[in-house]
């Protein structure tokens, strides 16, 4: 089998050009890739289309440091504190840049990768009919059940150029295994030209064979693998972390200005090499709280 | 028997109601905070049969095994009975099996519409909110909905900013001709009263106020222009007996949730 295995940083370098659309962040508050959104970051990746549903901080992360022109999604803030300040400054004064929002549901997002990933144009539902999400943009349409007469909304297809996930273990293939909660993780690779596994650990074929019913998606369907481990912190990761919410409170406080914003980035994202230096210097107590449970 | 019962925190007067508003064999569909805390509160009490839905994909039938911030921290999936793709549990709720759901927002207005998307014109919005999550989809279709917030002024409003996840819509009929599934009633339960709102009347009435609460002030302190007088001798709200507020403090012990603080 073909060896994929990238650094995360030849990963977007290869696979992630400047005005991709790009799905990350697919299991709401969980196996959030933070490596690789740091990673677009310190690359300067510039007018990128984010896609996701509830992506936790890492949207608000990427709309801050000016990689995002265009965010479609259910939710854009901080889980854990709630409104995303870098958000409110795009979204409000076009602080750093303007942005467009596309709104969702978050059934409206599954849907519209589910679509792509099916490839037809869109899929109906009676979800988000008479809301103002659904006249929010042209990915809505009402139209007309063509059995039945009833009312419903299409939710047209959303292909994205590059998905990434962050799962539990990977081979060299891009064989992938993931669990607990998946989110849209199974529409948004189905549904993308371009898969980015990110692997907390890398193994042997054999152990994906063992347990074939855990496999997210087949390395056929994969561009790259990028053995990061840590990479979701602060975002859990079932079996492997919890869920760090001293860090994304530091981050809500840092993020309230944009000065603080530019500090909390140069600190963790722009000051640091890659992952493993990130993790290095969590690991000297250099943050509150343990940003390793 | 004044002085019988202990003393609780208007959050936990919030949380025993949204509590009580779960039936046994329900199937809900849970938020964070508060919500988590009354369907704990619930299957550790009167409903034990009662199973949560997560918009993450996950399904429970007891308390999270911990503390949770969010409904993806692993202490949420220990013990789970299901944890998959968002698809399958917002498929259950498409598919209308779901009897009862959470949905929050900044301003809710008299016909139970709630906005979390802006305040202010979509041009020039004073606060961008977070968005929808899977709020829309759960006011879309769940068969009653329950609505935990601050009794506070300016989120009662005529008319929301921006209708995110729908009520009854413009009035009695709007849910239909829209093409929404039907819904039972919407409880909004506040930190000083208990209202509900019916399809066929499409408004709120007033249930409930809180001990030591005047019905008239809290009817005065939600302005969004009721359509009828309001009943202006509601009941008082219940609080929880002893045992169940005991029961809620083993769920939230530190009381990072239920503090009033």
């Amino acid at each position: 089998m073909p060896d994929k295995l990238l650094s995360m940083r030849e990963a977007v370098e290869r696979f992630v050009p400047d005005g991709s659309r790009v799905a990350c962040g697919l299991a709401l508050e969980a196996a959030i890739p933070f490596a690789f959104a740091h990673e677009l970051i310190r690359r300067r990746r510039r007018d990128l289309h984010l896609v996701g549903p509830i992506a936790d901080a890492v949207f608000d992360q990427l709309i801050g440091a000016g990689c995002a022109a265009v965010v479609e999604a259910a939710w854009v803030g901080n889980v854990t504190t709630g409104s995303g300040y870098c958000f409110r400054r795009a979204a409000e004064r076009g602080r750093p840049r303007p942005l467009t929002v596309r709104q969702h549901s978050n059934l409206t997002v599954s849907l519209a990768l589910q679509a792509a990933a099916a490839g037809v144009g869109f899929l109906p539902t009676r979800s988000a009919l008479g809301s103002d999400i659904a006249g929010d943009h042209d990915g809505f349409q009402p139209i007309a059940c063509p059995f039945s007469g009833q009312p419903l909304l299409a939710v047209r297809a959303l292909w994205p150029d590059v998905a990434v996930v962050h799962v539990q273990r990977a081979d060299r293939a891009g064989n992938a295994h993931a669990w607990g909660n998946l989110g849209v993780s199974q529409e948004a690779v189905g549904a993308a030209a371009t898969v980015i596994v990110v692997a907390e650990e890398l193994v042997e074929t054999e152990s994906i064979r063992a347990r074939p019913e855990l496999t997210l998606l087949p390395g056929a369907l994969v561009a790259a693998v990028v053995h990061e481990p840590g990479g979701t912190h602060p975002a859990p990761l079932q079996g492997f972390r919890g869920h760090d919410a001293a860090a994304y409170r530091d981050y809500a406080s840092a993020s309230a200005t944009e000065d603080g914003f530019r500090a909390w980035l140069e600190r963790w994202v722009l000051g640091v090499a890659d992952r493993s230096e990130y993790l290095g210097r969590l690991g000297d107590g250099q943050r509150p709280g343990d940003g390793r449970r | 028997m004044a002085g019988a019962e202990p003393a609780c925190t208007r959050r936990e007067l919030m949380v025993a109601c949204a509590a009580r508003e779960i039936r046994d064999g329900d199937v809900v569909f849970v938020g964070m905070r508060l919500p988590l805390l009354a369907f704990a509160l619930a299957v550790s009490t009167h409903a034990p049969e009662a199973v949560g839905v997560f918009e993450n994909g996950v399904m429970r039938d007891t308390p999270p095994r911990g503390p949770v911030v969010t409904m993806s921290d692993p202490p949420n999936l220990d013990g789970a009975l299901w944890a998959g793709a968002l698809s399958r549990a917002m498929g259950l709720l498409a598919g209308g099996h779901v009897d009862v759901g959470f949905i929050g927002g900044a301003q809710i207005d008299r016909h139970a519409n709630l906005n979390t998307t802006r305040i202010g014109p979509a041009e020039a919005p004073a606060v961008r909110l977070p968005g929808s999550g899977g709020g829309c989809d759960i006011a879309c279709a769940a068969r009653r909905l329950l609505v935990v917030m601050a009794h506070e002024q300016r989120r009662f409003v005529a008319r929301v900013d921006h209708r995110t996840s729908p009520g009854y819509g413009d009035g009695p009929g709007w849910r239909a001709r829209v093409g929404l599934p039907a819904c039972e009633s919407v409880t909004l339960i506040t930190t000083r009263a208990v209202l509900r709102a019916a399809e066929t009347g499409g408004s709120f009435e007033l249930v409930s106020v809180h001990p030591g609460e005047d019905a008239a002030v809290v009817v005065d302190d939600t302005p969004w222009g009721w359509p009828d007088p309001p009943v202006r001798a509601p009941a008082v709200t219940l609080p929880p007996s002893a045992e169940v507020l005991q029961t809620l403090r083993a769920l939230d012990p530190d009381r990072v949730w239920t503090g009033d603080g």
